[in-house]
């Protein structure tokens, strides 16, 4: 590929990039607040509440993400016959949806490692359960969660690449198409890039919010 | 006036009946000591009494407020008050890591009784100095010693002011030579006369500090009297064999 080449095909790599961090930003805003209801769902004791929310989490981990944004996208169709979703938010559900299973696991991890004690002092100190769970308990499990987090938004920024299966029109989806008009390799390359840029600054962010948090042990 | 009285309490995990008809009374400004060896029950009684555990039967009023009336208890805005009357200290203390030393002690002044920052940190400075503690004012428990640790749960249990002030084995998590500071707090409680009932095993001190002492073992009050009877003439086979494997060391 020619410089020139590469100049002219930049901006629709960047338009591209900011379809990515939408479908990325956008995941987040469902599956986080999603991911602590479906914890506390996971860890109900009751087999109402807990066995469907088991379900749920071994359909969204145990099936292919590339084969739920199929269905998804083409479920309601091929099921009703109703009008399809736009592609870019049947992407960003779907993502949303299978990242939540994800995130339920994490928080109930660090939810479960909280030792009983901390619940009972802030019982006899008088706190309601909302108290304690936005100022007791929620600070010390997203100490706790950071590692595990900070990957699994790694994964998720590589995983939007996944969202070209139903013409999502994503960085992966720019470059792959550029590549094959060019004949070239370079816009795979100047992807990995990008990608590898943006989880820089993922990684990055938490090692910040980790260091923040390293005040206490 | 009585402070606290519990009465014909029974509570059973699964099939494992833990309290059997036991029945206790705490006057204002008494200090009851509860011994007894592991498993016989004394926890179960102090988490029953602070709403840890429900009660299966039973009695308790606290300060002569009705908390559980034939195994029933009163509605949760009586249950709230109670709460509030009543202070635990834990054996492993229980402090919040994520908040230093004087956020720990006026967090539930602050977010429960809805003091002022100024108001609760005032309060807090002033038994953490009575405590020993005030220059761990900006610390983190983790940099704490357990002795110290120990000293800031009672303060911040001191700080919502409690009627009654419980401990659940409060020396049982140190190291021995952490112990002594930890009881010295607990005695100069003792003779500014706060109610308190202590779940211990330090036999010397319960003997010392308390006006009452209550062995219990098996789930039931075996013997019951003040610490020269209980220690120095018991009457019970069950409570000699204990008091002599404790002095035996």
């Amino acid at each position: 590929m020619t410089y020139e080449a590469i100049r002219s095909l930049l901006p629709a790599m960047v338009e591209g990039m900011l379809t990515s961090l939408q479908v990325f930003f956008l995941t987040l805003l469902i599956s986080l607040p999603l991911g602590i209801v479906l914890a506390a769902g996971r860890m109900s004791k009751h087999g109402l509440i807990r066995w469907p929310v088991q379900l749920y989490l071994l359909v969204m981990r145990g099936t292919p993400l590339m084969l739920q944004l199929f269905f998804f996208y083409f479920g309601p169709y091929y099921l009703f016959g109703a009008k399809p979703m736009d592609r870019l938010w049947a992407a960003i559900l779907t993502f949303g949806l299978n990242y939540t299973a994800y995130f339920a696991e994490i928080f109930r991890g660090g939810l479960e490692s909280i030792p009983k004690g901390q619940y009972e002092a802030a019982i006899i100190l008088g706190m309601t359960r909302w108290q304690t769970f936005t100022r007791i308990i929620f600070p010390q499990v997203l100490k706790r969660i950071l590692p595990p987090m900070g990957s699994e938004f790694m994964t998720l920024v590589k995983d939007t690449a996944l969202a070209r299966v139903i013409a999502v029109a994503e960085l992966f989806d720019i470059a792959a198409k550029a590549a094959n008009s060019f004949v070239s390799v370079t816009p795979y390359i100047l992807a990995a890039v990008f990608y590898l840029v943006m989880n820089f600054l993922v990684g990055h962010g938490f090692l910040l919010v980790e260091r923040k948090l390293s005040y206490y042990k | 006036m009585v402070m606290l009285s519990a009465m014909h309490m029974y509570k059973a995990f699964g099939d494992t009946l833990v309290l059997r008809d036991i029945s206790i009374e705490v006057r204002e400004g008494e200090v009851l000591a509860v011994i007894g060896p592991s498993g016989s029950g004394k926890s179960t009684l102090l988490r029953c009494i602070n709403q840890l555990e429900t009660l299966d039967r039973g009695e308790i009023t606290v300060c002569g407020e009705r908390m559980v009336t034939d195994g029933r208890y009163s509605d949760p805005a009586a249950l709230r008050r109670i709460r509030l009357k009543v202070g635990l200290v834990f054996q492993n203390f229980n402090l919040f890591p994520h908040f230093s030393v004087l956020q720990n002690v006026t967090e539930a002044p602050m977010k429960v009784l809805g003091k002022s920052r100024e108001a609760a940190e005032a309060t807090a400075k002033g038994l953490l100095k009575k405590m020993g503690v005030l220059e761990k004012a900006a610390s983190y428990p983790f940099e704490l010693s357990g002795g110290q640790q120990q000293r800031v749960s009672i303060v911040r249990a001191l700080a919502l002011n409690p009627e009654i002030l419980f401990f659940d084995e409060p020396t049982s998590a140190l190291d021995p030579e952490l112990t002594g500071e930890v009881l010295k707090v607990i005695r100069s409680l003792a003779e500014e006369k706060m109610t308190m009932v202590i779940v211990t095993h330090e036999m010397a001190f319960a003997r010392d500090v308390a006006d009452r002492v209550v062995f219990m073992d098996g789930g039931v009050v075996v013997e019951e009297g003040p610490p020269s009877q209980v220690f120095g003439n018991p009457q019970q086979e069950r409570t000699k064999q204990f008091l002599l494997r404790y002095t035996e060391g």
